[in-house]
């Protein structure tokens, strides 16, 4: 099975202190470390698995930048094949169709049994696995967290609904699905397996190689970010003081004011 | 008749000539055990290289001291008795062993033995080691059987009881004892019968006893007895010989040269391959050990020489708190697995995973490095070694807990294990009080300062445990010491990261720390960390020589540069817990508790736990933030310790250690009844500051360096 996973790169959130800058219209990005969004690694992950026991081979494709290429670096040393660098100016300033509209071009170009995504960016709107799928006319599976390869060309996935159930679902091959993460366990890659596929060449597509010229880029885009802000705190905890009877007394009256005692 | 009394091998067996039978049976036996120990080679042949050759007088000294010394057993009373007695007992019989087996072979009729005088008293010395022998094996059966104690007990999980083999192993040992004294005793009594004068010495000894019941025996039946004897004990000597490959008894053979070969230094961590250089280790395909031929040939020699004692899961606090991790049977696995997989008849069959095998992730992730094990190993066989060798391997694979995961690539992109950024690693010093009364430098190597205070991640970025960085900076200021600290370009020591398997990530951590400590032009180093100390003074190479805070606050109280007032309540008692990689691998036991007990007024108290047997409080570095599967937290076990030998202040000298106290003093529900604190906190809380600088000059105390307000803090 050739299995695509659509991977980005993300400010990591745990290892940064997210600020705005000072125009108020992004993140203030110096100082930042960057790694993979993590439900991407979680898809990464996912692949190598089924690949392991069905066989066949991981691509990981991320459209960006030069720097990008570190995490495509990191998805390879945990075992994926091939790593593909999307990069183009033209690309610049895409939404979410945009980046979806180039990876379909590299889709339709290479042919894969099976397209991967994290179930959401960790910097945007779990936007371009549908649209993907939407413009392939493949079938579509989001927050898939357990894929079962089945015969005859098709998966059986499931998906957790709200509340704790799990629904179960059978798809047909090709299809794109969106990884939630929890899904695996992703293996461990340190600096000595990115080291050992330093010298892994790693192609770069721009624009004219996947023909999507001026489909694309901020001049396409139909979605433009007009703001970014940091919401104002809301109104903090309450509390609760005096003796611990006091306390007990005034928990038990403020569950039972707002319906949770009866 | 009196023939028969001289040499068995001068007697007929169903037919054969006795030296005939003997020389057959001994050529058996040995051929045997040449062929067998040849066949026990072969794994060590297949194994990792290891450097072990250097310093073989200091090796020769170890000898002398753990297996001809035994020193390590008395630490056991009763075992280690039974130990003592037993071992020196064998080492007195190797030479009768010799005389009486080479009698059965030799074309002489007499017994051979020492000449003269020499030969009465060796006669006399044996028949009290082989009564010895013999009644320590009745004395260890009969603990093995009815008073059972506990840490010779097999849980279930890892298989079933060692008694039956323990019990098979004593008796044959005691048939041996019996039947040589029988076989002395008969041709004693025949002698004595024949009218012939005998000498026998050895009042109450095993032969003196069975010459004194078979006084009576008619002729018959003493030459029976002694040609039967004789072949009982041949044929349990040579028995005892082949079997001992098969288990524990390995030892009697293996032990003197795994003490030979044992590990020198403290606080180390083997190389990731013994002899590849860090720079060529890109070269090298596969980390740490997967299989079991990635084990060094010493380490392989280790499994052969258990002896089974427990005492190492006796002192483990991972077993203690129902981790899945027990030393022992890393061991006895391991050696199952080699005797399973390199049978004695029979090709090897090889190459099969450990992991997932004899092992779990999670055994082998339990782990804290204490070092306890290796502490109290008779036969100082190696653990830390091992176990961070089986990590490299599920590094190396992927396999490292998700809990790990996000600390370490946190160290590999911000230099700490928080994810926080770097420009606030000297954050901690800017604290408002803190900064009125002392200011630390950021050393850039322009300041000629002699000094560098290494903090490491915990302090630098720890709300809790800065107060330690800052009771660890006053106290240098205090001394006038001329310190600063690296700032943004100090990067975690990468001490745990290296004991959690993770050379790569270590290395480069290593390598920033060395080249800012270098730029810096300090002279010598000073942590209050003991994990930072144990790395820069084993894992580092090349930097200037590191004193842990409390070696210097000892000096300093003996110098008079430290006074110290008297402790405000009277009623406190302290007991003081050393840091495993203070006192077990750095042997740092007598400074801190000097520095205590020079405080007037303060009540110390040792936990039966203390120096080289403390008990670790859960782990530092990464071990704080792996989840291991556990009935209750080793903290929490610990400050018990505490409050059961009296006290209720615990006092210790490393922030992971504060870490976990406090923790455990939650989670035990004992707040209000122990507090933790940390040694450099106590001595910078009861340091006495003598107002205006003329006044301390006139105490004796060195000048403040030209900052303003410092006495009043």
């Amino acid at each position: 099975m050739e299995i695509l996973v659509c991977a980005r790169r993300v400010p990591d959130t745990s290892e940064n202190e997210i600020e705005l800058n000072g125009a108020g219209n992004d993140i203030d990005r110096d100082d930042l470390v960057y790694s993979i969004n993590e439900p991407d690694n979680y898809a990464v992950e996912e692949a190598l698995q089924m690949v392991e026991r069905a066989g066949g081979n991981v691509t990981v494709a991320t459209v960006g930048g030069e720097d990008d290429e570190e995490i495509l670096r990191r998805e390879m040393a945990m075992g994926a094949k091939n790593g593909v660098l999307i990069s183009d100016d033209a690309f610049n300033g895409s939404d979410g169709k945009g980046i979806a509209t180039i990876l379909k071009a590299y889709v339709q170009k290479n042919g894969f049994d099976l397209i991967l995504t994290g179930v959401q960016a960790e910097d945007a709107g779990a936007q371009v696995g549908g649209m993907l799928a939407a413009m392939l006319d493949y079938p579509f599976a989001s927050l898939v967290n357990a894929i079962e390869v089945l015969d005859g060309g098709k998966l059986k996935i499931s998906r957790e609904i709200e509340g704790g159930n799990k629904e179960m679902s059978e798809i047909d091959l090709p299809c794109v699905l969106s990884i939630q993460t929890g899904i695996n366990e992703p293996r461990y890659v340190g600096m000595r397996g990115i080291r050992q596929v330093a010298s892994v060449p790693i192609p770069t597509l721009g624009a004219s190689d996947l023909g999507v010229d001026g489909a694309v880029g901020e001049a396409a885009a139909k979605v433009k970010r007009v703001d970014y802000f940091t919401p104002p705190l809301g109104k903090g905890a309450e509390m609760l003081e005096g003796s611990r009877e006091e306390i007990i007394d005034k928990l038990i009256e403020i569950v039972k004011a707002k319906g949770g005692l009866k | 008749m009196m023939e028969t009394f001289g040499s068995p091998s001068q007697a007929t067996y169903w037919f054969i000539q006795g030296r005939l039978l003997f020389l057959i049976l001994h050529f058996l036996g040995v051929a045997c055990f040449a062929y067998i120990v040849a066949r026990r080679m072969v794994p060590l042949m297949r194994a990792e290289r290891d450097f072990r050759f250097d310093h073989p007088w200091m090796r020769l000294g170890r000898v002398l001291q753990f297996w001809l010394g035994q020193w390590r057993h008395p630490r056991y009373r009763t075992a280690g008795t039974i130990h003592i007695l037993i071992f020196a007992g064998f080492i007195v019989l190797v030479m009768r062993a010799f005389f009486v087996l080479s009698l059965g072979t030799s074309s002489s009729s007499a017994m051979p033995g020492l000449p003269g005088k020499a030969g009465h008293i060796y006669g006399i010395i044996q028949a009290y080691a082989a009564t010895v022998v013999f009644l320590c094996m009745i004395v260890a059966a009969v603990r093995r059987l009815v008073f059972k104690p506990a840490r010779y007990a097999v849980p279930a999980r890892y298989g079933k009881a060692h008694t039956a083999d323990a019990i098979f192993l004593l008796g044959l040992i005691a048939i041996l004892m019996a039947a040589d004294s029988l076989f002395e005793a008969s041709r004693a009594a025949a002698q004595a019968q024949q009218g012939r004068e005998v000498e026998f010495l050895a009042v109450l000894s095993l032969p003196w006893i069975f010459k004194a019941a078979l006084a009576a025996a008619p002729l018959p039946v003493l030459s029976t007895l002694y040609l039967g004897a004789y072949l009982v004990h041949d044929l349990a000597f040579f028995f005892l010989l082949c079997y001992r490959p098969f288990g524990i008894q390995f030892h009697v053979e293996t032990s003197l040269f795994s003490i030979f070969f044992a590990k020198l230094d403290r606080g180390t961590i083997k190389p990731v391959r013994w002899g590849v250089a860090d720079a060529q280790l890109d070269q090298v395909k596969s980390f740490g050990v997967k299989t079991f031929e990635d084990f060094t040939w010493k380490h392989m020699l280790d499994f052969y020489s258990c002896a089974d004692c427990g005492r190492c899961s006796d002192n483990c606090p991972a077993n203690a708190v129902g981790r899945p991790l027990s030393p022992r049977f890393i061991t006895t696995k391991a050696r199952d697995y080699c005797f399973a997989h390199y049978p004695v008849l029979g090709s090897a069959h090889n190459g099969t995973p450990l992991i997932g095998g004899i092992y779990s992730e999670d055994e082998i992730w339990s782990c804290t490095t204490c070092g306890a094990c290796e502490a109290e190993c008779p036969l100082l066989v190696e653990y830390i070694d091992k176990i961070v060798d089986l990590r490299r391997g599920m590094v190396d694979d992927g396999k490292v807990p998700q809990s790990l995961q996000k600390p370490l690539k946190a160290l590999e992109s911000r230099g700490n294990p928080y994810g926080k950024m770097e420009k606030k690693r000297a954050e901690w010093v800017k604290a408002k009080e803190f900064q009125q009364s002392c200011s630390v430098k950021v050393l850039n190597g322009k300041q000629d300062t002699d000094t560098l205070y290494f903090v490491d991640s915990i302090t630098s970025y720890d709300d809790r445990i800065q107060a330690i960085g800052r009771a660890t900076a006053k106290i240098l200021d205090h001394v006038g010491e001329d310190f600063g600290i690296l700032g943004a370009a100090e990067k975690d020591s990468g001490h745990d990261v290296r004991r959690f398997g993770e050379e790569t990530l270590f290395m480069a951590l290593r390598d920033q720390n060395v080249e800012a400590i270098k730029a810096s032009g300090v002279k010598r180093i000073v942590t209050a960390d003991p994990h930072a100390f144990n790395a820069l003074k084993h894992d580092y190479q090349d930097v200037p020589p590191v004193e842990h805070i409390s070696q210097v606050i000892a000096r300093e109280v003996k110098s008079g540069k430290i006074k110290l007032n008297p402790v405000e309540n009277e009623n406190d008692v302290y007991a003081y817990h050393d840091p495993c990689y203070l006192g077990r691998h750095n042997q740092v036991y007598d400074d801190p508790r000097d520095v205590l007990d020079a405080i007037p007024g303060l009540k110390r108290v040792e936990m039966t736990r203390s120096r080289d047997r403390s008990f670790c409080c859960g782990g530092g570095g990464l071990a704080l933030f792996y989840e291991p599967k556990e009935d209750q937290r080793m903290g929490v076990k610990r400050i018990q310790m505490a409050a059961e030998a009296g006290a209720n202040v615990i006092v210790t000298a490393c922030p992971f250690c504060m870490v976990n106290m406090e923790d455990a003093i939650k989670v035990a529900g004992m707040e209000g009844k122990m507090t933790a604190i940390d040694l450099a906190e106590l001595v910078e809380k009861q340091m006495v500051r003598e107002g205006p600088p003329e006044a301390r000059l006139q105490a004796g105390l060195p000048a403040p360096l030209e900052r303003e307000g410092m006495w009043k803090s």
